[in-house]
């Protein structure tokens, strides 16, 4: 690798170098004028060319055959349990509420959204095997989506799931999509159809910091740092869920369909004796016209998704980040990279094959490239964007690890977002490695990555190990988003490491404790729990850091300085 | 000044520009030698017209050096004709274009030697013509007493009799009481034709085919003419059943010398105006031709005509007879098809002759030159709907592509794309004419020009041309003024919709409130993928109503659904569940949006086509259809308002309405509540673009409930005008 990126440098120097020669021009002309040097003129597309990665892929090699087909007969399986997923709840309750007149949670999303552009749909796979019954995407579909050119962040309960009761995984869901909205100031639209909290799982969704209550406090101070915050209600939003609408800027309310209340009419019976019919006690006619509550009251749900685009085009927004219009596409075919990863996580993946595969004109201006070569860093651009790039290319070292945070150093002074491409399987260990510090110089790296203010990305692109997975911003770190290829294992450590450590320390390794761990360090596995923001076919990657890109350099960023005295409401 | 004493006076031309102008004033003779001494060159023309022919006129002036001034109202300040010439005068007020103080002022003030006043307005106005001689300016068209003796229908038929000219038997006379019109009328024998003696352009004509409909038609042709002429004289004739319009264009001078440039069929009519005219009249014998074009001249001399003239005959085509109608005293709108087949400029003709100067050519050079030009052929463009009975429409043209013109496709048009065209004055857009060798070249020209002529906005007649010069008959020449009535099934069916179209109509939809307006070049991966950020979830579904296909009343129309969904930018699969041939199938397509050309690959053909879809922001956007321009037709998808939103706006449709069918005045109210109708009995009478139209009744045995307006009111279009009792059954369908 390295040697034909040389190679390619040297033969392109020496091209540069071609014209020098002609410096001695035959001086025919007698007027005796003193000979002396000249500055070159570089042609762009040369000096350009020093940033091109080089490819190697050889289709016709059986390896890469054997990964393509390995990567492909995934990617298959991911293709069939997204489409089975995207379903949403049973036929029984899909017909039911259609039946109703209602709209399917995703239909109800792309009427909310702009024709043609894109969404950002965020862990699709969420509950995906976790409870004994099937939670499909967590009861509730979450995304960064453009309503009237505004980016906005996109909650949707599906009622076909369990009457979209949350969950733990589902209030997880909806807290991670807060804290994006929050964190990329994204406007967030609450489209309320929900049961509220899923009563038999109430000690895991009620009590914790990061569980139901969450989501009010989260609006509320959202709300407050200028975030605007909507809801549509378009099913029952009782007990904790009234304060979704209760707690927004502006709610909208679909009649005979919507009903906001703190306790349903059977625990008002059992309360007071009082008999009411749901549509008296919080309907949309009640809270629209008598308690105020909501502020809009629509007809049907395609009413109330133009009455919310409509509240969204007069949130005075800026528009999204002026975004490059024009740029280069990778020289290099995105689908090539099945054949390049496959699926065996023992065999290195040569980084730079995946990094011309996601980069502008698969132009990368690499850092320190003779330096800690096991870490890939640079300057890059993602469909326009400016980017600083750290990719794993093999162990960290100490080397790597110091090249890792002076680069992280570069891009923070120069406000250059940054995208991580981990596959490592941790720092390196042994007795030199700690005699060189690698513990303090992995540290520094840590240091750089946690500290670091621009937005950050991470794809998963092979395992996810050790305190490797710190170093190259984790979860933990706090990116921006967090993708994982459908190949990428993420773990402490690998089985194989494992059953080696339990070995050394004398324990007999039980077969059924490697199978689980095997299970645990699975894409899907994370995803399901939400560790990471969804699991994204290789060649989306380009598609999908572009997208995050631009959510994360839109929105608001002016302060708003109205302050109020004290009203008595 | 001084210099043109010291030029050779070698032309008497020269002496004459040099000379004043003022006619009837002292007329300084420099040269009596010169054989033309009294020449006037007009050198400044003011046009007392608007629209195609005031372009018209500015086209001949300019290619002779002549200075043209213009004149517009308020609502044409922004008018292409207003706008063709750096001298051009606010009349004011709407009607102002019939002001004759302001007008000549405007002539004098600014100079101008003539004024041709183009066709309708002040062309055939005696006392205009009058004045305009009496204050010294020139007007461009025959001499004040040939009007007047042509304008009055009466005293044109006795002259024409005493010329040996043929006239249709009828009464002329002065009594005008319902007895006495009745009894001729009898005498006669039905059908007759009742018709205003001021009338023209077919306001205030009307045919009672009974005794028992006489006098309503009386009373309706009567009320028309007194609102358009001020005059409620009428005439009656004996109507001819399979009559063909045929008229002699013929040009004259001051010196005698009188020329027929060949005939003109205008027998296609609607409403009794002509929309279609060709020349030569189509399976005429040569004799009745010569015949015909004698007759003409014996008329222009008869009331020494000078200028364009059109003698007009109803061709009676049982029998072969021609009888004398009236004789139009100016240019007409159909003189392009003259100018066609002879390849002369009678606007400049006129010019000569208003200078003095004798005819260019004598009758045997016009014939050798008709001889050699083949047949030519004219389409009247009109914003108006067919369906509606022609009803004239008004609004901002929005797109307008014209055919290639070359020198056999010639069109005359007043606006461009975005004027407006005013509910004010004649909604007619344009001309389109075309010249083949033959008939049937001519009339294929035609219909393909018309494929190609393209209009979004208000309603045109375009579709229905292009039917009508399709129709077997009309091909075959078989032509008469019934026509249209006759073939009413061929030329009022609409075309039939494919799914093609539906599915074009809305991908455009679908780019056109897309939000990244061009797709992204983003490039998409070819492999197996989920989390498509590009691919919609669902399908969109877009409902859309066949604007061509008039809703039956008490019948809610059925929209027809397309099911859209993007797979990745540029890429759509499209269901159209519901039709014949259901379509679903996945295509890619592109929408240029600077010329709205979408174009789509479908799987087995490839789809071109213009879509212009109104902006949001013209106030009445959703009530203006969808234009899809595709393979040489029009067809109009009106977005079909959504389900919630008649309840969003608190109002409830009513099936049982019958609605405006244009912005109008109400004239007149015929029921009241709790009236009883038969099917077509006259509920009201309302008034738009200067023309009356009876709102009937749609069904049999309809109760009203309701009459929404009062007789004055003005309303919109659309507009409830007459609620029934449940309409339910009692419709034909």
């Amino acid at each position: 690798m390295n040697t034909a990126t040389r190679a390619l440098s040297l033969q392109v120097l020496r091209s540069i170098r071609t014209p020098l020669q002609y410096k001695k021009p035959p001086t025919c002309c007698s007027l005796a004028i003193v000979q002396r040097g000249a500055a070159t003129f570089t042609h762009p597309q040369h000096a350009s060319a020093i940033s091109v990665i080089p490819t190697l892929v050889d289709k016709s090699r059986e390896e890469y055959k054997e990964n393509a087909k390995r990567l492909g007969d995934l990617t298959s399986r991911y293709t069939e349990l997204h489409k089975r997923l995207a379903l949403g709840g049973p036929q029984k309750a899909r017909d039911k509420h259609v039946q109703r007149g209602k709209m399917l949670a995703r239909d109800r999303v792309t009427a909310l959204v702009d024709p043609g552009s894109l969404f950002l749909e965020l862990s699709p796979l969420a509950a995906y095997e976790v409870y004994d019954e099937e939670i499909a995407a967590g009861g509730i579909i979450t995304g960064v989506g453009t309503v009237e050119g505004v980016q906005c962040m996109i909650v949707a309960n599906d009622a076909t799931v369990k009457g979209g009761t949350y969950y733990p995984i589902t209030v997880k869901k909806h807290l991670r999509a807060q804290e994006i909205a929050q964190q990329n100031r994204l406007p967030c639209i609450y489209l309320v159809d929900s049961g509220g909290a899923n009563l038999p799982n109430q000690a895991n969704v009620f009590p914790d910091r990061e569980h139901f209550g969450r989501i009010f406090y989260n609006q509320a101070r959202m709300s407050g740092m200028g975030i605007p915050q909507i809801s549509v209600v378009m099913g029952p939003c009782t007990a904790g869920g009234a304060y979704v609408p209760a707690m927004c800027d502006e709610s909208i309310i679909v009649e005979n369909e919507g009903t906001i209340f703190l306790a349903g009419p059977p625990l008002v019976k059992a309360a007071t004796g009082e008999v009411v019919s749901a549509e008296d006690l919080g309907g949309g006619r009640l809270h629209s016209s008598i308690s105020g509550v909501t502020d809009y009251l629509a007809v049907d749900d395609a009413h109330a998704l133009v009455l919310a685009r409509r509240s969204i085009g007069n949130l005075n927004w800026p528009g999204q980040a002026s975004a490059p219009k024009v740029f280069e596409e990778p020289l290099y075919d995105l689908d090539e990279l099945g054949g390049i990863v496959g699926t065996n996580l023992r065999k290195q993946i040569p980084v730079r094959e995946i990094i011309a595969r996601i980069v502008d004109g698969s132009q990368l201006a690499e850092f320190k490239r003779d330096y800690g070569t096991t870490l890939v860093t640079g300057f890059a651009r993602i469909c326009g964007h400016q980017v600083g790039i750290i990719a794993n290319n093999g162990i960290l070292f100490s080397e790597s690890s110091l090249k890792g945070a002076h680069f992280i150093e570069l891009c923070c002074q120069r406000n250059v977002p940054l995208v991580f491409l981990q596959n490592i399987s941790g720092f390196m260990v042994g007795a030199e490695a700690e005699k060189g510090g690698i513990a303090k110089n992995g540290a520094k790296l840590v240091t750089a990555v946690a500290c670091a203010d621009v937005p950050k990305f991470t794809v998963v692109v092979g395992s996810s190990a050790g305190a490797g997975n710190y170093g190259m911003c984790g979860r933990a770190y706090s990116p921006r988003f967090l993708w994982m290829w459908p190949n990428a294992k993420i773990g402490v450590m690998g089985p194989e490491q494992l059953t080696a450590v339990m070995e050394t320390v004398g324990k007999t390794v039980d077969p059924e404790l490697r199978d689980r761990i095997e299970h645990e360090s699975d894409a899907a596995f994370s995803s399901a729990r939400l560790w990471d923001d969804g699991v994204i076919p290789p060649a989306q990657t380009r598609q999908m850091l572009g997208l995050g890109l631009q959510v994360a350099l839109g929105g608001r960023r002016d302060e708003i300085v109205t302050k109020f005295g004290v009203f008595r409401m | 000044m001084p210099r043109a004493t010291i030029l050779p006076l070698s032309t008497p031309y020269r002496i004459a520009l040099r000379s004043p102008v003022v006619a009837g004033g002292p007329r300084k003779q420099i040269s009596t030698s010169a054989p033309r001494s009294n020449l006037d060159p007009l050198d400044s023309i003011l046009i007392a017209n608007r629209g195609e022919i005031a372009l018209r006129v500015t086209r001949t002036a300019a290619q002779h050096g002549i200075r043209t001034t213009t004149l517009y109202t308020n609502p044409d300040a922004k008018s292409q004709h207003a706008h063709s010439s750096q001298w051009a005068f606010n009349l004011g007020e709407t009607g102002a274009y019939l002001d004759q103080d302001k007008i000549l002022h405007v002539a004098k003030s600014q100079k101008c030697k003539a004024i041709h006043p183009g066709y309708g307005f002040l062309s055939e106005n005696a006392a205009f013509a009058r004045r305009c001689t009496e204050e010294g300016i020139v007007f461009i068209g025959p001499p004040w007493k040939a009007i007047e003796d042509m304008g009055d229908k009466a005293r044109s038929k006795e002259i024409m009799n005493k010329a040996g000219v043929p006239c249709v038997p009828g009464y002329h006379g002065r009594d005008q009481s319902l007895d006495t019109l009745a009894q001729q009328a009898e005498e006669i024998g039905f059908p007759v034709l009742i018709k205003a003696v001021r009338g023209g352009g077919g306001k205030g004509m009307r045919i009672a085919r009974s005794a028992a409909e006489f006098s309503e038609m009386l009373e309706s042709a009567k009320s028309e003419s007194k609102n358009s002429f001020g005059n409620d004289d009428v005439l009656i004739e004996r109507y001819i059943t399979t009559p063909r319009h045929i008229e002699v264009q013929v040009f004259a001078d001051k010196f005698g010398n009188c020329v027929a440039l060949g005939e003109r069929d205008c027998s296609i009519q609607r409403r009794h105006q002509k929309i279609l005219e060709e020349s030569p009249a189509p399976h005429l014998d040569p004799r009745t031709r010569n015949d015909l074009w004698q007759k003409a001249r014996a008329a222009a001399l008869a009331v020494k005509y000078e200028g364009a003239g059109t003698v007009e005959f109803i061709f009676d085509n049982d029998s072969g007879e021609f009888y004398f109608m009236e004789m139009n005293t100016r240019l007409q709108v159909e003189h392009p098809v003259t100018e066609m087949v002879t390849g002369l400029d009678l606007v400049h003709w006129q010019i000569m002759v208003a200078e003095g100067r004798p005819l260019p050519q004598n009758q045997e050079q016009v014939e050798a030159a008709i001889g050699t030009r083949g047949h030519a052929i004219e389409a009247r463009i009109y914003a108006e709907n067919p369906a509606k009975g022609f009803i004239p429409d008004s609004g901002k043209l929005l797109h307008v592509r014209l055919p290639m013109q070359t020198e056999n496709v010639r069109i005359d048009s007043g606006f461009v794309e975005g004027d407006e065209v005013s509910s004010h004055y004649d909604p007619m857009i344009a001309k389109l004419i075309v010249r083949g060798d033959t008939r049937e070249e001519a009339v294929r020209s035609l219909a393909l020009a018309l494929d190609e002529y393209e209009v979004a906005g208000p309603i045109t007649n375009i579709e229905f041309l292009k039917r009508l010069c399709k129709s077997e008959d009309f091909m075959q020449g078989a032509v008469e003024t019934g026509y249209i009535d006759k073939h009413r099934d061929e030329l009022f069916t609409p075309k039939r919709l494919d799914d093609e179209i539906l599915a074009q109509g809305a991908i455009a939809s679908f780019f056109q409130s897309s939000f990244s307006k061009s797709p992204s070049p983003l490039r998409a991966s070819n492999a197996l993928a989920w989390l498509l950020p590009y691919s919609d979830f669902q399908s969109r579904s877009f409902h859309f109503l066949y604007a061509d296909e008039e809703p039956k009343l008490g019948v809610k129309p059925n929209p027809y659904k397309v099911y859209l969904r993007q797979t990745s930018p540029g890429r759509f699969s499209v269901s159209i569940l519901e039709s014949q041939t259901f379509m679903d199938v996945a295509c890619s397509a592109n929408f240029d949006i600077s010329t709205s050309t979408l174009t789509t690959y479908f799987p087995s053909t490839r789809l071109t086509s213009r879509v212009i879809i109104p902006p949001s922001a013209i106030r009445s956007s959703a009530t203006l259809p969808i234009h899809i321009f595709a393979r040489g037709s029009l067809y109009r998808l009106l977005p079909a308002p959504p389900t919630w939103l008649s309840a969003a706006l608190g109002v409830t449709e009513n099936p049982n309405s019958l609605l405006s069918p244009m912005p109008c005045k109400i004239l007149r109210v015929d029921v009241q509540p709790g009236d009883v109708v038969k099917k077509d009995q006259a509920l009201l009478v309302i008034e738009s673009m200067k023309m009356e139209t009876v709102i009937r009744s749609p069904g049999e045995g309809l109760v009203v409930k309701r009459v929404v307006h009062g007789q004055g009111e003005v309303v919109g279009s659309g507009v409830e005008l007459v609620e029934f009792e449940d309409v339910g059954e009692k419709l034909d369908s």
